[in-house]
């Protein structure tokens, strides 16, 4: 699969965690234009976790700070 | 020059902008005596203590003290070295073996502080390649356990089984999995499925490490845990634990069957690069496991006093954390921290302290007013608690 359409399958699961409807680009960072705080991070991983059958360790997390970042993991993790 | 204390400033803020109401400050209480495991001194006035984990109400048994004095005058005031150079005496000796027999378990390793067990365990038994899985509401300790090691960490939504179990089936093939979970989490008093969560955690090749911190003493048929109470505990590969809860002082532990466990002294570095526990306080901890195997009637009277006391404030129209008593620890919710700072001084110009717990350490942002229960609560004592709160839950306009 490629990049766009990871895209698109992240951007659906999101949506229920994009509260104030912010517009996301490669570089929407989630701590501050999205206001994860540690509990949405973790339902919002673990949705692509299921969605891809991934695993994204806290490890990797760390290194992801920008929507682009976790498209590019995700495209990554599945190979 | 960039001031490194910057990144405190919105707490300090928030600090103070909760201490200009008025309000005492929560986090700097001082306890001026305390007169028993349930009744001390503060701002001059005597205090019920509804917030010690001192569930087996240990710490002035005349036993445990005398054991104490004793290891003073024998041993001196602390032993200045590493357990594994001058820092092993008698006294440490003597508080592993109460350990196993208390468990029923061939090996145990005592720590300075519970802390220090679940740091030197967790980052020392999970390395690179390996994967931990735990509860997202893990303590502190575990999680900074975790982030001392090299191992990849994934966590899952609490107390969620299935959850859990998607994660260790994607783990690679080949790779060490720990799974690390607690018998009872501190914040709401809720008890793990361990029954269930352990087998899932077997049927995926893991080792299961549990935190049975705030079960030891009174959870189970011997005081062993949560484990022990659901029938699981030959199934768990290491159980951390503490002192500084039913036992009464201050000191962490691992107790284990694995056979090639006593290596961990050597390259544990929480456990050798620290000075042993002093001898009193080894003495005190050693004596009061022993008692604590024969305490079924001290058990029975601390979970009277928890069911009484979540019946009545659910009763009076508090919010609980369970809707049944699940252990000693009953949290009361509070609305927002502002108000939960409030009823909190209420509480203690009424007599009673309590736990004032707010995130970061709460789970989902919430204020908890944390009650922990002692087995030296009498039932009267649990009365006046209970018109202490209706009276400060209407003052601080809670209920």
């Amino acid at each position: 699969m490629d990049r766009a359409a990871t895209a698109d399958r992240i951007a659906a699961l999101i949506a229920p965690f994009n509260k104030k409807g912010v517009a996301i680009s490669d570089e929407t960072t989630f701590a501050g234009d999205l206001e994860f705080d540690s509990l949405t991070v973790m339902d919002f991983v673990a949705a692509i976790e299921d969605e891809f059958d991934i695993i994204i360790s806290m490890n990797q997390q760390a290194e992801i700070e920008t929507w682009g970042q976790l498209v590019d993991a995700v495209v990554k993790l599945r190979g | 020059m960039q001031d490194l204390f910057s990144k405190f400033d919105p707490l300090i803020q928030q600090r103070e902008t909760l201490l200009a109401t008025g309000v005492t400050d929560p986090f700097s209480l001082v306890m001026e005596r305390v007169i028993s495991p349930t009744v001390a001194i503060c701002n001059g006035r005597e205090t019920i203590l509804l917030g010690t984990y001192n569930y087996m109400g240990m710490t002035f048994d005349p036993d445990v003290i005398a054991a104490g004095k004793q290891a003073l005058d024998e041993f001196g005031s602390g032993t200045t070295g590493s357990r594994v150079l001058n820092g092993t005496y008698a006294g440490h000796r003597a508080v592993e073996d109460a350990l196993k027999e208390f468990y029923g378990m061939d090996h145990a390793m005592v720590f300075s502080t519970g802390y220090q067990a679940n740091l030197g365990i967790i980052s020392t038994m999970a390395g690179k390649g390996d994967y931990i899985v735990l509860d997202i509401d893990s303590h502190a300790s575990i999680w900074d356990g975790c982030k001392m090691g090299d191992a990849e960490v994934v966590p899952f939504r609490h107390n969620d089984i299935e959850a859990m179990d998607k994660r260790l089936k994607r783990i690679p093939e080949g790779a060490g999995k720990l799974v690390v979970l607690e018998g009872v989490y501190s914040m709401l008093g809720d008890i793990a499925p361990l029954k269930e969560m352990i087998a899932v955690a077997k049927a995926n090749g893991a080792m299961v490490l549990v935190d049975e911190a705030h079960s030891m003493g009174f959870i189970g048929p011997n005081g062993r845990g949560v484990a022990e109470d659901q029938g699981v505990l030959d199934e768990v590969d290491f159980v951390i634990g503490t002192f500084s809860k039913s036992v009464g002082t201050v000191g962490g532990f691992c107790v284990s069957n694995h056979p090639k466990f006593e290596i961990l002294r050597l390259v544990c570095r929480p456990y050798v690069f620290t000075a042993s526990l002093p001898p009193s306080v080894v003495a005190t901890a050693a004596t009061s496991i022993r008692k604590l195997m024969h305490g079924a009637d001290k058990r029975a009277h601390l979970w009277e006093n928890s069911r009484t006391l979540h019946k009545e404030l659910t009763d009076l129209g508090f919010q609980l954390g369970t809707s049944e008593p699940q252990s000693a620890i009953i949290a009361v919710i509070m609305p927002d921290l502002e108000r939960g700072a409030l009823m909190w001084e209420a509480l203690l110009r009424e007599g009673l302290y309590v736990n004032l717990a707010r995130p970061p350490a709460t789970p989902a942002g919430m204020t908890l007013l944390r009650c922990s229960l002692c087995a030296e609560h009498s039932a009267e004592q649990v009365q006046t608690i209970i018109e202490r709160f209706a009276r400060a839950g209407k003052t601080a306009g809670i209920i």
